[in-house]
Formats: structure tokens, sequence, C-alpha cells
């Protein structure tokens, strides 16, 4: 990773918040992270900590309402992707910025075909004719590994399996050639072997496009082979922000380290317990004023129940959210 | 160890599901081999863990272990009571041995009944105790056990969380004091510092009580860490089983080489330096499984015998079994 | 943070604030859904008042009088002293809706009551067991559903009109004619309610808690109506809430064709048969029936509505 690269999205202190009938869902508290032009960012955490709702909302994708963006700015292009218009976000959506889901069967339209739906997105931001679409189109499926692409073009989605269906999202996603892919979840529904296909195949196209990715996950294991830098969330706030090796060989906050301890490994011998995380993950309805973590930490002090931690640098390229600073953790991997 | 019988004896175990078609009458027109033989054994107190991707047929296998489908063919010895698909045997008895913990929270519970009435099921089905207080006192000896409190005993799982509902799903399982449980992906719903909590829990249970368990999961981390043995399933058979360390160490089955090779670590050095085998395509479907070896149209060391004859199930080490013609003898 | 409750130490235990005060149950969430939908509870009141006209009616007025023939009186206009008019034959109109109410109303619930059970017992045998099972029992509900209903009224009434004797009860004395209409109609009305919930069944028993229940060692019967009902009750709850407006229209057709329930005992139907031939000159003798069977299913729509959205365990607001 070059040193000196430049920011292509800054988000600033983004606050997302949902209005129920039963309260309000506090679920993105204040994040602000950036990513540079070439790099693979993953934003990492369990279900509920907001991994999901952050990028939808820089996306605009997020309902208004019940969904209401409190605050916050995601700088694109010199352009708040928060508060721009719609019909400027419509230029940018596809073009510029792209995103993939977990589940390709629900995001592609089951009723038309691939080869329909790829030639709509490329004539919507490229000026070509349809038949100069269909062959973009059959290139793009050739490049996403999918056989017998010309063929294909008339096919619908529930012809093709679950790994199929990912790589013609992915080609969709690349179609127009955009600076910042976001990927939610793309592998968590698919089996590990087809898993592996498709990251090799991100990797591949990582490289030959220069993408810059944001890839959204709740697999340590996915994000060791493919992240440059990780963000881990916890309750709608980022704990720790480290480049790879540092977050997994010296985690500096609690949430990092127990997470880190409650995984199994495929290439080590059992040697101890699972360290489980005892309790749950906080009740969202209740607005955090102190460190969310504080229930279920193991080193936590007096402040933490008082006051939220904020999100500060302890070593160059390491950030962490956490009164306690824990030292060197270093733990021993390989 | 002892050489005393194993608790779980499983025959050349297939279960088919008949394919109709036909607009008034329904005629069958093929079948979905979903389990197409396999056979193992468990002893008591041991975990065996059943692995494989989807379409393998490793939660059909576990359910028609378990009689919940009736088997197509093959012989099912639990705690010596035998099953096939002649006799007629007695399920009472069975049922109250056997249990099962199911994959999804939040279908595997009725969501009409209260803690109470889930829990308590198999005491009543099977009249374990003689009145409504005495079983009420082993419910909430059941919900401490598996770290619940009695107080939410009339509770409803919608008021629960996945973990706590599964926890539940536990409870319930060992009311009737089984001696083997089928877990069926009993954690893959869940949130990773959840699944911790969930398998220390079952590792406890097996220690304090002696249970027997297979381990149905797809997630080879979490099998390595809970089992003793493995067996790895590709379109209905079993391809390869060993003792853990020694399947992860030295995987013989190009398709478990493959699979072990695709499960990601949380450690971006050794995920830098290990050897990938990606594999091409994708399964194949369980109606038409390829002739010989079902691996073999996607196997990268696949030869001309590997098209034509099916693999034995040979030892191939102590302990070691594998079906390959890499192994197999001319 | 742990309560005094003994537990293994390594099992991690739930801590005080996990065991929440018990949110709402989902009986109080259905009430609150339901509270909010102004239609339902107008319908609500509106049929509670109903049900109230027909049942205190009949203290302050004898049924003698609802049967009284005062020929003086005959189609005289309502007046102080009769209030909704009286009818061809001098009998005040007010008495006979409010008696006639009665048989309408329990006609109508108890068609409702006949057509449920057979409902539910076909349709959960149906989808449950499938096969052969399924595929006859089908077959005939869909061979009643090509009737018209009309039709089979008709003809079940034709036939066993007259032939059912009176039965008493409440302390009064509903004639034979009353118990053949509610089986007609009952026997009629099934089909719909079986579709649904062979529908509910067939989708039901995949659950997991199904395959539970059966791993325990359940058997047949009680995951029918133990574990599977109970979870399809919400459709039920509709059917038959608009079932009884069914009934209550079905009669009115019956007595209308003159093949209901006789006179002098009167029904809301009959008595719009009897204005048959004064629908310009005397008006008031099919308006006060026919309004009242107008704000009964009206307001027994309105109330099924109300339920069909509070049940839906789809919606997710509270």
């Amino acid at each position: 990773m070059d040193s000196i690269s430049k920011p292509l999205l800054q988000v600033e202190d983004l606050r997302t918040r949902f209005h129920i009938p039963e309260g309000t869902v506090y679920a993105v508290n204040g994040i602000s992270f950036v990513i540079n032009e070439g790099e693979t960012l993953a934003v990492v955490g369990e279900s509920g900590c907001g991994k999901s709702v952050t990028m939808l909302s820089i996306m605009g994708l997020i309902p208004i309402p019940p969904g209401e963006i409190v605050s916050g700015k995601a700088i694109f292009r010199d352009k708040d992707l928060i508060h721009i218009s719609e019909k400027e976000f419509e230029q940018l959506r596809g073009e510029a910025l792209a995103m993939i889901f977990q589940d390709p069967m629900t995001s592609l339209n089951p009723v038309l075909t691939i080869g329909r739906q790829i030639t709509e997105t490329l004539r919507t931001h490229l000026s070509v004719s349809q038949e100069e679409a269909e062959k973009i189109a059959v290139e793009l499926l050739e490049r996403v590994g999918i056989p017998e692409a010309s063929s294909r073009l008339g096919a619908y989605p529930h012809q093709f399996s679950g790994g199929m269906r990912q790589r013609v999202m992915i080609a969709m996603a690349l179609s127009c050639n955009p600076s910042l892919l976001i990927a939610d979840e793309p592998t968590t529904a698919l089996d590990v072997t087809i898993q592996a296909q498709i990251v090799e195949l991100v990797l591949k196209l990582r490289e030959q496009f220069h993408m810059t990715i944001i890839w959204i996950t709740h697999d340590l294991g996915v994000v060791a082979g493919l992240a440059d830098r990780v963000i881990v969330m916890y309750a709608g706030f980022i704990v720790e922000e480290a480049l790879v090796d540092d977050l997994y060989g010296n985690p500096r906050h609690p949430y990092t380290l127990a997470l880190l301890g409650a995984l199994p490994r495929v290439d080590r011998r059992r040697d101890r317990r699972l360290n489980s995380i005892p309790g749950a993950p906080p009740n969202l309805l209740v607005e955090p004023h102190s460190c969310p973590f504080a229930p279920r930490c193991t080193h936590v002090i007096e402040r933490c129940w008082v006051e939220n931690p904020p999100l500060k640098a302890i070593a160059p390229n390491h950030k962490t959210a956490c009164w306690v600073e824990l030292n060197d953790t270093s733990i021993g991997t390989s | 160890m002892n050489e005393a019988q194993p608790l779980v004896i499983i025959e050349n175990l297939k279960k088919y599901f008949p394919i109709s078609s036909g607009l008034v009458f329904q005629k069958k027109a093929g079948s979905v081999r979903a389990v197409d033989g396999i056979s193992f054994s468990i002893a008591k107190g041991e975990t065996l863990g059943l692995v494989g991707e989807s379409g393998c047929g490793k939660t059909t296998a576990g359910r028609t272990i378990l009689n919940l489908y009736p088997p197509t063919a093959g012989k099912i010895t639990i705690d010596d009571q035998e099953i096939n698909t002649e006799n007629k045997p007695d399920l009472k008895e069975f049922r109250r041995k056997t249990a099962m913990i199911f994959q999804d929270p939040y279908a595997s519970l009725n969501p009409r009944w209260t803690v109470s009435a889930i829990v308590s099921e198999p005491l009543r089905v099977h009249k374990l105790f003689k009145n409504e207080k005495e079983r009420t006192e082993r419910v909430n000896h059941l919900l401490n056990l598996v770290g619940l409190s009695s107080r939410l005993i009339n509770r409803f799982p919608h008021e629960f969380s996945g973990g706590q509902r599964q926890r539940i799903g536990v409870a319930r399982a060992l009311a009737s004091d089984p001696l083997f449980i089928v877990c069926d992906e009993p954690i893959s719903a869940l949130d990773v510092s959840i699944q911790a909590q969930v398998v220390n829990l079952l590792e406890d249970l097996q220690d304090q009580f002696g249970l027997t368990y297979l381990f149905i999961a797809h997630d080879l981390s979490m099998v390595r860490h809970i089992c003793d043995r493995v067996a790895v399933m590709y379109l209905g058979v079993i391809v390869e089983l060993a003792e853990r360390n020694e399947l992860y160490e030295n995987p013989l089955h190009p398709y478990t080489q493959a699979l072990l090779s695709a499960v990601p670590i949380p450690d971006p050095k050794r995920d830098r330096e290990r050897r990938r085998i990606i594999l091409s395509g994708d399964v194949p479907s369980p109606i038409n499984p390829p002739s010989g070896c079902r691996f073999h149209p996607r196997c990268s060391v696949a030869f001309e015998r590997c098209k034509v004859d099916i693999p034995e199930w040979l030892e191939e080490a102590p302990g070691h079994w594998v079906a390959c013609h890499l192994y197999t003898n001319p | 943070m742990t309560d005094a409750e003994v537990v293994t130490t390594k099992i991690p235990r739930l801590s005080q604030d996990e065991i929440e005060s018990p949110p709402l149950t989902l009986s109080q969430l259905t009430w609150r859904r339901f509270r909010r939908h102004k239609m339902a509870m107008f319908g609500g009141v509106v049929l509670i008042l109903l049900f109230l006209y027909s049942a205190l009616g009949s203290i302050i007025l004898p049924e003698s009088y609802a049967n009284f023939t005062d020929t003086n009186l005959r189609l005289q206009a309502p007046t102080s002293k009769h209030p909704f008019g009286t009818d061809a034959v001098g009998r005040d109109i007010l008495a006979r809706t409010i008696y006639g109410g009665q048989i309408s109303l329990l006609i109508g619930l108890t068609a409702v009551i006949i057509e449920t059970v057979a409902g539910v017992l076909i349709g959960a045998a149906a989808g449950y067991y499938g096969g052969w099972l399924d595929a006859v029992l089908m077959r005939i509900t869909e061979a009643m559903l090509n009737i018209p209903e009309i039709f089979l009224l008709i003809v079940m009434a034709k036939e066993f009109g007259g032939k059912i004797p009176s039965v008493s009860l409440f302390g009064r004395e509903f004639s034979g004619s009353v118990v053949v209409i509610v089986m007609i109609i009952g026997l009629t009305s099934w089909m719909y309610l079986a579709r649904i919930v062979r529908a509910e069944f067939l989708s039901l028993k995949e659950n997991d808690f199904v395959l539970a229940a059966r791993s325990t060692g359940t058997s047949n019967s009680g995951i029918i109506f133990k574990h599977i009902l109970p979870n399809s009750m919400a459709p039920i709850i509709v059917s038959a809430t608009l079932g009884v407006a069914n009934a209550i229209l079905a009669e009115a057709y019956i007595s209308f064709l003159g093949l209901g329930v006789q006179p002098p005992t009167a029904t809301w139907g009959n008595m719009l048969d009897g204005a048959n031939s004064y629908l310009e000159s005397a008006p008031w003798l099919w308006f006060f029936p026919g309004m009242l069977i107008l704000l009964t299913v009206l307001s027994i729509n309105f109330l099924g509505d109300g339920m069909r959205d509070a049940l839906d365990p789809h919606s997710r607001a509270v």
C-alpha cells in the first residue's frame, strides 16, 4: 500500500436513527472514517452494530421516514452524498459508486433476464446502443467467470446458482467502472468453496480495475484475506480501526480482543475453550451515553460507565475508542 | 477405550425423495437422492462432526437418522434399538432417548407456546413426572442448566434473542434425559460472540451428562474445535472420515483438501501463506449425480477410472477412511 | 449483576437487566393494533348495541306482543305508540325487529360455529396429511364450491324444511325451520374456510417447531391441535367474524324466497319478504329490518377488517 493515497470517500460524524413505534433506534452514533483510492477497507461487526446502516446512509438508500440522518457528511468527489439531491445521486449511483448485496436473489429482478438488467444499467450511464451494450455485457460476464456468457444473456436469475448470481451482481456493479465498490456481506450466504471463488474473483478484478472497495462482513476470516485496513463496529460506534496485520496481531480494544478469542481455527489444534463474550449486544432503543461495551467488558473501569470514549490514535494508523488503553496484546498469531 | 458396542451405528443409510410430475395424475419422475448410502458409528460420549456444503445431504441425514424422514434403505441402530425399512419399531422409547437441536432459533420454537410448555413437552409426551409441580421443577432445573433464569418460564419466544432461544431449544432437547442428540447447525444463525457461548454450553452439558452428539455443520473451524471425529459429505455420500486432527492435518480426499483450503483463517499472515485450491463449477444436482465418483467433474486430479467406477470406502490409515481412486488398489 | 439462583458456574448467566420487564404478550399487541382501527372499534360498538337491542328488548316487550295482530292498525306509519309502524296484519314492527333480531343473530352465530368446525377439521386434515386424503377432501370441497350457494340453499330448504322438530333455548321456542336454516347455511359455507385452513397447515407443517414436536414424539393429533392450529387462528377468527355477516344475509335471502323461517316467528329476512307487496306504499315495512341488516353486516365487516389487520403477523406496528 502506498503511503500517500488520495482519500476517495470521507465520512464525518454520521448519525442515523430510526423512528419506530417502540421508540428511536440509535443505529449509527457518530461514525467518521476515510477510505483512500485503491484501498480495501473492511467494516466488521456483529448483527446490529450498524455496519450496513452506515453504508446504506452513505448510498442514500435509507427510507426517510422512518429513518433519519441526524447529522454527518460523506464527501465523495467534492460532493456531500448525504446532502445532494436524488437526481445527482442517481447519476453517481452505478457509475461512480456501486453496491452489491448479500442476497443476489432479492437484488436481481426475477422477471427480467440477466442480459436485460446489465444492458439497462449500461445504457443508463453510458450512451451506447443496445448492440454495444450487449457486447459489453458478454465481456463482463466472461470476466467474472460465467461460462458460455453470450448464451446466458437470455437467462433469468433463478436459473443461476447462488455463486453465479453473485458473479452477475459483481458484473453489474462493475459495468460502469465505478470508483468505489461497496460490498455488503456478499459471500455470507454462499458455501465456503463458492465464497473462495468469489473472493478470488474480487482480488483479481481489484488488480485489473484498480478498485477501491468497502467490504462489510461479520466474518473475520474473510477480512484477513481481503482487507488492507479494518474498522470494527459495535452498537453504532467505531471501536477500533487499524491496518489488517495490526488489528489481528495487536488488537487494542477489548471487544476486538474478545471477538478474536471467540473464533475457532481451522489451521490449529484446539488448545483451550473458546472465550465467549458474556451477555448480549446493547438495546439500541436507548441513547448511548457511556461505552456501549461496558456491560460485557472484562477490562471495564468506572469511567466507562459514565463517558463514551472517543476514537483516537494510539499508534500510527491504529485508533481505538477505549479508556483502558490495552497495551501490547500480541496474541501470538502465526 | 473399552470395546463396548457404539451407541449409534448407521449402515448404508439412504434417503430418496420422489419427484412427481404430471398435471392430473402425479407420476414418479425420478428421485432426489439426498442421502445415498452412508455408514458410520458413534461411540458413547463422542461428538461426530458431519460437514459438507449445501446440497450434500447432511441435514437430511440427521433427520433420517432420527426417523423424522423414514429411511429409503439401510439400518439405524441406537442403543441397541434397530430401525430399518422392514420393521415397525416402537418409536416412543426411541424418541425419548434421542433429541434434536435445530438451526433456526426463530422457527424451532412454537411462537404461541410459553417457554414452560416448550421445554416440558417431552416430559408430558413421555409421562416422565407424576404431576404439574414436578414437571415445573424439572423445567426450572433445565433452564438453569442452560444458563436461563427460571423467572422466564412463562415468557414467549419472541421475547428472547436468538442465542437465548437456542438455549431454550437445548433445554427442550435435554428434557427427556436423552442419550443421543443430533445438533443440526445449532450455531449457524447466531452471531460470533454468541456462537462461542452456545458451543461452550454444549460441551459442558456433554461432560456433565455423558451425551453423544452428531454435530452437523458447515463451519469447518468450529467443527475442528468441538468434534472428536469428522465425516465429510459430498452429494449424498461420505467421502472421508477420520479423527479430527488427522483429517485437518492430513486430508486425503481432493474434496476435503479443497474444502479445508477454502476456509478463511482470521490471521492475515497465515492467510497469505496458504495454498488455495479453488474448485471450478457448482455443486451438481442430487437428482442426477455424476457417474462413478461424484466429485470427478470438479476434481483437479481426476483420471479415467473416476468417471466410471464408484470408489470403495477404505481404511487408508487406522481410523482414517476415504473413498477415492487415488487410494484404491488397481 | 447476577441474581441469587444457583447455577453451574461455567455456564454464562444472564445479567439482571437482561431479564427486563415483560414486554407485551401477543394478545396485548393484537388488542393494541385493533384499538387503532377506528372503523373496527365503531363496528364493535354498534354490534354490541345491536346485541343489547335484541337481548334487552325482549325483556321490555314480550314475544306475544310481537305476534299480536290488530287488524284495525294495519299498515300504520310510525307513531309514538308504534315507533316503527305496523305491518300488513297489524303487528308492531319494532317488537318484531327485536325478536327477529334474536333469530337472525342466533342463526348467524350458530351457523358460523358449524361452518367453522367443519371447515377447520376438513382443512386441517387435508393440509396436514396430504396424499389421497387431501385429494379426496379437496375434490369434495371444490365440488361444493362449484354449486351455486343459493341453489344449494333452496334445494336443502325444500328437502328438510318442516321435517325437524322445534327447539327450546333461552326461554324461547324456536321452530324446526330455524335449525334447518342453521344447518343449511353451515354446511354450505365451510368450503372457503377449509381452503384457507388447508393452506395454513401446508405451510406451517414445514416449520422447524413441528419437526421438533415430532422428534419429541408428539402424536399427529397433538401436533394438529396444539401446535399448528393455535398458529392459524388469525384467518379462522377473521373468517368466522365475516361468516356471521354472510349467514345473516343468507338467512335473509332464503326467507325472502319464502323458504326460511315461517311467520308468525319473525326474522329480519322474512320481514323483508312480508314487505314485498308494499315497497312504495308502506316503506317502513322494509326500511327498519333492512336498516338493521345493513347495520349488522356493515359493522361486522368493519370489525372483521380490523381483526384481520390486528392479527396480521406481518404487521410490525404496535
